[in-house]
């Protein structure tokens, strides 16, 4: 058994090792290369697809895998062990299949569902703006009514696989409320402008997606008008919240196999670096770390599964832990590295830019700080 | 009818605590009601009275109210005898 991972039981153990085999072999070998290289191949992402993965959050009769809340989240470990950067593809596919499955009409359903389920069609979820990010509700991208359709106006930036999604998820204004739309890469109007370089997930192909008097039909509204925010942006964040916690949780244990492994081969002062009593200390906290951080998943994973509505906070709780402690375990991996930590070559600097950028998406720490607080009172008052 | 206003008035008491719902009062209009807050209560009515909301059902008047959710629930609870 792995390091850490005794808070599984057998079955969940199984699944979680048979992703792991597929992230082993498919995707950490080549985590760094495509960092460097800032994309992830689209190969991968259709090797995802061929797996099942992309179509892990939608119904059987549109092709998907339909897997249960804990299965997705052990999913989501296995991959950011893996790679952040494919991580957050699935993040962003995985909401934007949720919003079509959930609120998408009969029509809606067949025309996407089945090419989003086998990755065919890869999803992109466009909501944050140069002006609007933590505080959704300054967008100022508008659609305005024209004739049988939408008229789209405005630009989107760090849109996680912009430069190679298919299907955009767009949220925009809408006579004075907040509408979501569906929009193909291919309508005209729509230009998406790569964003290189990030801190971290280097790899996920961030763009600014720009809609220039972009015409999408009546058949592009998602939901009802002015459902926009709440509940369809919501609820996305939602699964894309307990997509990041889960992947924090396999980038710690990434963090934590590493820094065993070096901590046991590398030499000072008379043996291995793993016998000095401080650097134990570093690798106690990762340990504990990880397997509190995959406990609360596991219990928000129940309680999205069982539809509570404690739910919401449980997650939130989740994402909160597994974000800040896999961001302490990146910083510790990187120290008991030490030279090699900062290497251009390895790993940990890579983790440690990765996990950085755990605390900012989905609700950055400080959001999850005050929102957390606000959400606890609920609970309390429930028999 | 009165079950579901009285589990929706619990769970606005537990968001917003310093203020009582009147039945009718339009929770949008007393600016309390954010993304999260329509989230939870649409998760809140699928939970405790095992109804599923989709897109049909996205309408503000749908839940404008203790009024309006209770009557949204009942008409999507009356399912015909035998299924
Ligand atoms: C790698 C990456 C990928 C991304 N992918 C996507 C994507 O696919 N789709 C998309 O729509 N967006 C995406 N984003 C954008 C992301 O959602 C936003 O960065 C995030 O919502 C935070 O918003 P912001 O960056 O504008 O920060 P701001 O909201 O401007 O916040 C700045 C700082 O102020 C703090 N702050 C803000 N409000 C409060 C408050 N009320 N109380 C206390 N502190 C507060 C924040 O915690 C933060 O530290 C991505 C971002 C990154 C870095």
């Amino acid at each position: 058994m792995r390091a850490g991972v005794h808070s599984l039981t057998d079955v969940q153990n199984k699944i979680l090792q048979s992703h792991r085999r597929f992230a082993e072999d498919e995707i950490a070998p080549h985590a760094n290369a495509w960092d460097r290289e800032g994309r992830v191949p689209r190969e991968v992402v259709a090797a995802m697809g061929a797996a099942g993965h992309l179509g892990a959050l939608i119904p059987a009769e549109y092709g998907g895998t339909e897997l249960d809340m804990t299965e997705f989240g052990l999913l989501n470990e296995a991959i950011g062990f893996g790679c952040s950067s494919v991580r957050s593809v699935l993040t962003v596919h995985s909401m934007v299949s949720q919003a079509v499955t959930r609120w998408g009409n009969p029509e809606q359903r067949r025309a996407w569902l089945p090419g989003l389920a086998t990755g065919e069609q890869v999803g992109a979820f466009a909501l944050s703006e140069a002006e609007a990010g933590s505080d959704v509700a300054q967008i100022t991208t508008v659609a305005e009514n024209d004739g049988d359709g939408y008229l789209l106006s405005g630009t989107k930036r760090w849109i996680t696989y912009g430069q190679g999604a298919d299907v955009f998820l767009v949220f925009a204004r809408h006579n004075g409320r907040h509408s979501a739309f569906v929009a193909g890469r291919d309508t005209p109007g729509l230009t998406v402008v790569p964003i290189d370089g990030m801190l971290g997930t280097r790899a996920s192909m961030l763009a600014e997606v720009r809609f220039d008097n972009c015409r999408v039909p009546r058949s592009a509204l998602l939901g009802r008008p002015g459902f926009g925010l709440a509940p369809i942006a919501a609820a996305a964040l939602d699964v894309g919240r307990y997509s990041v916690a889960w992947g924090s949780v396999g980038l710690a244990q990434s963090c934590l196999e590493l820094s065993l492994g070096h901590a046991r081969e590398r030499r000072a002062f008379g043996g291995p670096v793993f016998d000095h009593q401080l650097v134990q200390r570093l690798i106690t906290d990762m340990a504990t770390g990880v397997s509190a951080a995959r406990l609360l998943c596991l219990q928000a994973g129940e309680l999205v599964q069982g539809g509570a509505p404690t739910a919401v906070a449980a997650v939130w709780m989740a994402k909160y832990f597994a974000s800040t402690s896999a961001f302490r375990a990146a910083s510790d991996t990187v120290q008991i590295h030490g030279a090699y930590g900062c290497d251009p070559d390895g790993s940990p600097q890579r983790l440690f830019r990765d996990a950085k950028v755990m605390e900012i998406i989905e609700g950055s720490t400080q959001i999850q700080q005050t929102m957390i607080a606000r959400l606890v009172p609920y609970e309390e008052k429930r028999p | 009818m009165e079950t579901v206003k009285a589990k929706v008035r619990e769970f606005l008491r537990g968001y917003i605590a310093d203020h009582e719902f009147a039945d009718d009062e339009d929770i949008f209009a007393s600016g309390y009601a954010n993304s999260l807050f329509v989230m939870q209560l649409i998760y809140m009515v699928e939970r405790e009275f095992q109804i599923t909301v989709g897109d049909e059902d996205l309408e503000f008047d749908n839940f404008r109210s203790i009024d309006a959710v209770a009557r949204l629930v009942t008409a999507k609870s009356a399912v015909p005898a035998g299924t």
